[in-house]
């Protein structure tokens, strides 16, 4: 406003003075701008996303109503391939069978043979009741801490699916997230990270080998009880 | 004559709004950004459904890269001051005050013990050409990532265990870590993730 009049030109002489009044905020600007860059490459807005795992005490060994949920069917045991393969049984496994192993990938549920929707499958029922809380939720029929409580609840129903993960050596950490994953997509709360053993090893090599294996080995007769 | 000063006045553009909005973003900035940890090795996480964020203070991060090596980084400065003070105890080294002061300095924990004093002395650029090709050895006979853990939570009991894995690392890698930890007796980690979209419908 100031600097417009004296642009007129036609003011007395000691107007100008008042020309010293506008500051020229360009390099402050300038400077601004390299520091907003500067913190924009060296500093991170969002922290990082955690996955929290519990892995169970180590010399403590599985209780025994685990081991009768084994029994029971309830368990599937996922074992952790190479090249991102999955292999799977339900329950105890049948070493006599070589078919009783079989192969899945890490892929969507639209894939039906991927883990997920085997797992899906499975656990349909807890799914079901998951998908019902929620609705009621989104039509605010129950609140969100009751809404979270009922979901533990189903997810950690002593009745429901019991996954063991079993990643081999030659699988990768991206696999055991990936399974990891899986577990919480599925909306199953039970599931432990346990080492291969010798009968899985077996169990894969004989599937490989299409059952060549089943007769020379003594599994089937000595693992199951 | 009029016109044309009157044109050339038009040329001076008024700074003072898009300073406002730079200096207000700049704030923002500074007040909700965190600084990226400098890290020795390039580990890229892999993606998860988890929405749990990571806590803000009390963090031990164990960093595994894709070749299974291991790096320690700690948050908090006196507890790395007691952690190097133990291990100076328990290997017999008396470190200087020069090199607790650069131990301090440098984010990352991943010499062996022996070659550490002769490590410390160095500059910081240097260090950190060094480290890559170093890590902290974890082999069962001389487990100085064991020993490494075990001081730091004896020194803050209120650790928590992050722990941030390539997502090529073979598995046997990964064992290795999660077997020393369970035998300290440390039963609950977090994994270090990017946030994958939970697929639709759940």
């Amino acid at each position: 406003m100031s600097e417009i009049q004296t642009g007129g030109g036609e003011q007395k002489k000691g107007k100008p003075k008042k020309m010293s009044l506008r500051v020229d905020f360009t390099p402050m600007v300038d400077m601004n701008m390299l520091l907003i860059t500067f913190f924009m490459f060296c500093t991170s807005l969002a922290k990082p996303q955690t996955m929290d795992i519990t892995m169970p005490v180590k010399d403590e060994k599985v209780t025994d109503a685990e081991r009768n949920k084994v029994a029971d069917n309830k368990a599937i045991t996922i074992i952790l391939g190479e090249e991102n393969k999955v292999y799977y049984y339900f329950g105890k496994p049948n070493y006599k069978d070589y078919n009783s192993l079989k192969v899945a990938n890490y892929g969507s549920s639209e894939d039906k043979n991927s883990l997920r929707s085997i797992l899906l499958k499975r656990n349909k029922v807890s799914i079901a009741n998951i998908r019902k809380l929620r609705d009621m939720r989104d039509r605010k029929q129950i609140t969100l801490a009751d809404y979270n409580e009922q979901v533990k609840k189903i997810r950690n129903d002593k009745e429901g699916q019991v996954v063991i993960i079993k990643p081999m050596d030659t699988s990768t950490y991206k696999n055991l997230v990936d399974a990891l994953d899986e577990m919480q997509i599925c909306s199953i709360g039970i599931y432990a990270i346990v080492g291969v053993e010798a009968p899985d090893k077996f169990l894969m090599d004989n599937l490989k080998k299409a059952g060549a294996l089943t007769a020379a080995s003594d599994f089937g007769k000595a693992k199951t009880k | 004559m009029s016109k044309v000063k009157s044109k050339k006045h038009s040329t001076f553009i008024d700074m003072t709004a898009m300073s406002d909005v730079t200096v207000l973003l700049l704030t923002f900035f500074m007040l909700t950004s965190t600084f990226i940890p400098k890290e020795p090795v390039k580990v890229v996480t892999p993606g998860s459904v988890s929405e749990i964020k990571i806590p803000d203070a009390n963090i031990m991060t164990i960093l595994i890269n894709i070749d299974g090596k291991v790096f320690l980084n700690l948050d908090r400065k006196d507890d790395k001051l007691k952690v190097l003070t133990n291990i100076g105890k328990d290997y017999n080294i008396n470190f200087t005050p020069e090199q607790k002061a650069a131990f301090i300095e440098q984010p990352n924990i991943g010499m062996p013990v022996g070659v550490l004093q002769r490590f410390l002395d160095l500059k910081l650029e240097d260090q950190d050409k060094e480290l890559k090709n170093a890590g902290i050895p974890t082999d069962s006979t001389n487990n100085q990532f064991k020993h490494w853990v075990m001081l730091a939570t004896k020194s803050n009991k209120d650790l928590s265990i992050a722990i941030k894995a390539d997502e090529g690392t073979p598995y046997p890698k990964i064992r290795t870590v999660l077997n020393t930890l369970q035998d300290l007796k440390l039963n609950r980690y977090s994994l270090v993730t990017v946030l994958k979209p939970m697929p639709a419908g759940f």
